[in-house]
């Protein structure tokens, strides 16, 4: 009698799979349908941001930040920002700060329902996908409004925003938020009473909160691990720690667990909007250091000092004093931080961008090892890489 | 944010002379060498509870000497305690220890310093490129590593380097228009 040997086949996902959301290349080896072994193959979408950045001066690396994370564009500027700002000691006015946590909510609430659009897209659940694609496409507007850009936008600056709110931007924002609540509930009664979400979610992909920690995932992968880890509580950053809002945690660790997480974020992103619009202060949204800021316009003609310092910005930059800084914040995927080293000059020695997809995607052999091959597709989704973010 | 206190804690744990502490802006900051790295490292874990990492990164002080510092940022789950620990390390190849044992976390992150830096790390399960291709040659992020523009296929193009492309400005010179170049390898 001959004995049955147990042969794996080594399996190609990706790079070009569109359940891969972008050029990610998984190497599994299979077991029939079980998946033994899953290798992740990045660099596919290396652009090398972190050596251009280095022959650019600080402002003129706004452009490539944006093109990070690029759902998630406000954060991305926030978070390189705050740490060029932090390096300058530079001050930021209330207003700005009060529209930049703003921004960063609203684009919050856009790059998670672009999650829950693609996760849903997945399981092949299009009708989700297209009313999810059609509430960001709200935000593309709104973001179009204050920067004239529906992505990548460009709009924040060291020590503040580049320009004040255009007037029709505080209702089409409201109008906005007031719709968020009954939206978020109709996708969760769309995909709870869905038989398929259910069962291809519960229970499948999980991660345990020892591996989680671990693997140095975050965001809403580790929140739904039952780890309450959120960094605008934990260590609040521009002007986080005024607002009031929960941190959504669920213990079980599983696909299910990261989209109710998800679902929660988008409602309590709308509440922090929402009391940043209501306290939104009056004043200047850029600083009036003008070692850091451009002039106003009108100056120009009036004060040979502004010209200067106009020329001076144009022309060369800023130059923050030798040294680095790390500043934390929480991005829609988890924590991001730029690590900036400066050495006097007006263009970063080194900046490393600590990305938040890069380490979450670290989990995914922890969550697919021993699970069928479809299951991969779930977990997959359910971590919401972005490439841009983990190649850079 | 005050951090410092971290460092105190710390102090029973570490050989302290071989370490040097400082704070900066609310960071604790800790100045390691690749001797005691690992010592450091689990001391941070065991008894200060840092039990994440949360990054891990590498810059070149070309032409300082040693030419890298490899920067361990540790952070906690729930909690808002950090310590960054920072290590300067020279050689060819420079050699670190891996933290993947201490903290699995480490295992991509160091192959993405080994692939732009070329910082080997002993004793890493799986020490390979991870974002550049395997048949690259060079570690693209260190400072003497030139960063041309691709040719193209045009007659009389001839590519240009960044310093080219954008004018050096040194920090030093009146105008702050240098046209110094970027530094080289010794």
């Amino acid at each position: 009698m001959t004995e049955l040997t147990r042969e794996t086949l080594t399996l190609n996902m990706g790079p070009q799979h569109p359940s891969t959301h972008g050029v990610l290349r998984l190497v599994l080896e299979l077991d029939g349908e079980i998946v033994r072994a899953c290798t992740p193959v990045m660099g596919y979408l290396h652009t090398g941001i972190e050596k251009e950045m280095e022959t650019r001066t600080y402002w003129q690396n706004v452009t490539l930040v944006d093109r990070i994370e690029y759902v998630a564009s406000y954060m991305e500027e926030m978070a390189f920002y705050l740490s060029v700002e932090a390096l300058m000691g530079a001050e930021v006015p209330p207003r700005a700060r009060g529209i930049r946590v703003l921004m960063c909510e609203l684009n919050r609430i856009a790059s998670h329902l672009l999650y829950l659009g693609t996760a849903a897209l997945d399981l092949n659940i299009s009708s989700v996908f297209m009313y999810c694609f059609a509430d960001r496409e709200r935000f593309l507007d709104l973001s179009e409004m204050v920067s004239g850009q529906r992505m990548m936008p460009g709009y924040f600056r060291a020590g503040g925003v580049v320009a004040d709110l255009p007037d029709e931007f505080v209702p089409a924002a409201r109008a906005f938020l007031d719709e968020i609540p009954g939206r978020v509930d109709e996708y969760a009664r769309l995909l709870d009473d869905n038989l398929i979400w259910c069962e291809r979610t519960r229970g499948v992909a999980v991660l345990s909160r020892e591996d989680a920690i671990a693997l140095g995932a975050t965001g809403p992968v580790l929140r739904a691990s039952g780890v309450p880890h959120d960094i605008r509580k934990l260590l609040p950053y521009g002007g986080y720690e005024e607002f009031e809002f929960d941190v959504p945690v669920l213990t079980e660790g599983d696909a299910y667990a990261r989209y109710r997480v998800r679902l929660e974020e988008m409602r309590q992103s709308r509440r922090i909007a929402l009391q940043a619009l209501d306290r939104l202060p009056d004043g200047p949204v850029l600083t009036n250091d003008r070692k850091i800021a451009l002039p106003p316009r009108g100056e120009l003609a009036r004060s040979m000092e502004a010209v200067i310092h106009q020329f001076k910005l144009v022309s060369e930059g800023y130059h923050p004093p030798p040294g680095d800084s790390y500043v934390a914040t929480e991005s829609a995927r988890g924590e991001k931080g730029y690590y900036v080293v400066s050495d006097g000059s007006n263009r970063p020695v080194r900046v490393h961008v600590r990305a938040p997809s890069f380490y979450n995607l670290q989990a995914l052999p922890a969550m697919v090892v021993g699970r069928p091959l479809a299951d991969v597709v779930v977990a997959v989704a359910s971590i919401d890489i972005i490439l841009g973010d983990v190649d850079r | 944010m005050g951090q410092a206190s971290i460092l105190d804690r710390l102090r029973p744990h570490v050989p302290w002379g071989l370490t040097t502490p400082k704070e900066e802006r609310g960071r604790a900051i800790l100045l390691a060498t690749p001797g005691v790295l690992l010592e450091v490292l689990q001391a941070a874990r065991q008894h200060l509870a840092l039990d994440a990492l949360v990054d891990l990164t590498c810059w070149d002080r070309l032409p300082a000497s040693p030419r890298f510092e490899v920067v361990y940022l540790l952070g906690q789950a729930a909690g808002s305690d950090r310590l960054t620990v920072k290590v300067l390390v020279d050689g060819d190849p420079p050699r670190l220890p891996t933290a993947a044992g201490v903290y699995p976390g480490a295992a991509w992150p160091e192959r993405e310093v080994y692939d732009m830096f070329g910082v080997v790390f002993e004793g890493h399960p799986d020490l390979r490129r991870i974002l550049m291709p395997d048949d690259w040659e060079g570690h693209p992020l260190r400072r003497d590593f030139p960063l041309t523009e691709e040719a193209v296929e045009f007659k009389g193009h001839t590519p240009k380097v960044p310093s080219q492309i954008i004018p050096f400005f040194s920090p030093h010179s009146p105008s702050g228009s240098g046209g110094e170049p970027p530094p080289t390898a010794p």
